[in-house]
């Protein structure tokens, strides 16, 4: 089984849901997943934002859809760490 | 239902409705319990009116000014909150219609309308309520008109408190000032109203 360990995203999101909220949402999607956040720029209404999220499988349709559910556009995956867990016969 | 209060409360607060809904609550609260007031106290003065003139009178304002906080609050949020969601839409450069700023914008508008139709009503219905009593035959330990009368000005106090609690001035100096504007509006109600 291939599974995806961490992810750094690119996220354009605005001012509010801040960026606590917002993080919530995210580790919200699975019971281990461990969210940081850094903010890149700030402009007037938004918040271009780095954000790593950790865990044993990370669903990311899920992640995408919490991510669009507080209002953040993923612009890119800038960072990626797979496992394939699969036995070699 | 905790899931669906969390939402409501994160779509409140990402469109800063908050402060909306509680200035509207005690804008046409205290519209409704002065507008009662005038209704009951001018009736007052006439001593031919029947108790089911002055109920109907009392309810036809309640009704038209819950109407007219409903549809005025719906229509200007609306448009306000569509116009922040389409800056924000330009801005981000992708549909948000399926975000929490796109609920905000179908749904906010309909819980700050219901509060700014629905506080009126509240509070003209419990001012309202002496009269149903005695309409319907309870004895009431005042003339129905005056209990009205003390329930009115009794919760335009307890909005001048809950104004006082909001602005962090002495809740019994905001009380007394709401209740001076109800007892100048009795005055005048008195001077310009034929006995």
């Amino acid at each position: 089984m291939v599974r995806v360990k961490r992810l750094v995203l690119d996220i354009l999101k605005p001012h509010q849901p801040n960026a606590l909220e917002f993080c919530q949402v995210l580790a919200s999607v699975g019971e281990d997943y461990h969210v940081t956040l850094t903010v890149i720029e700030m402009d007037e209404e938004t918040a271009t934002t780095e954000v790593v999220i950790e865990a044993n499988h990370i669903d990311f349709d899920a992640i995408c859809a919490a991510i669009t559910s507080v209002s953040g556009s993923v612009h890119s995956i800038d960072f990626v760490e797979v496992q394939n867990d699969t036995q070699q016969k | 239902m905790i899931s669906t209060l969390k939402q409501v409360a994160l779509l409140l607060r990402i469109t800063n409705s908050q402060d909306i809904m509680r200035r509207y609550f005690v804008v046409n609260g205290f519209d409704g319990a002065l507008t009662m007031l005038g209704i009951i106290v001018g009736f007052s003065l006439g001593s031919t009116t029947s108790l089911t003139v002055t109920i109907n009178a009392c309810v036809g304002a309640a009704i038209a000014l819950a109407i007219s906080g409903l549809s005025s609050a719906y229509i200007s949020e609306h448009a306000e909150l569509k116009r922040t969601l389409v800056e924000l839409e330009n801005i981000m450069l992708v549909n948000m219609e399926n975000t929490a700023h796109g609920q905000a914008a179908r749904w906010v508008p309909i819980f700050v309308a219901l509060v700014n139709g629905l506080a009126p009503l509240v509070i003209s219905l419990l001012i309202i309520a002496p009269l149903w009593l005695a309409d319907a035959g309870f004895s009431l330990i005042f003339p129905p008109l005056l209990m009205a009368s003390i329930i009115a000005m009794t919760l335009i106090f307890f909005l001048g408190i809950f104004l006082g609690h909001v602005s962090g001035v002495s809740w019994l100096i905001s009380g007394l000032r709401t209740l001076l504007i109800s007892l100048v509006t009795i005055f005048l109600i008195y001077l310009f109203s034929k006995n």
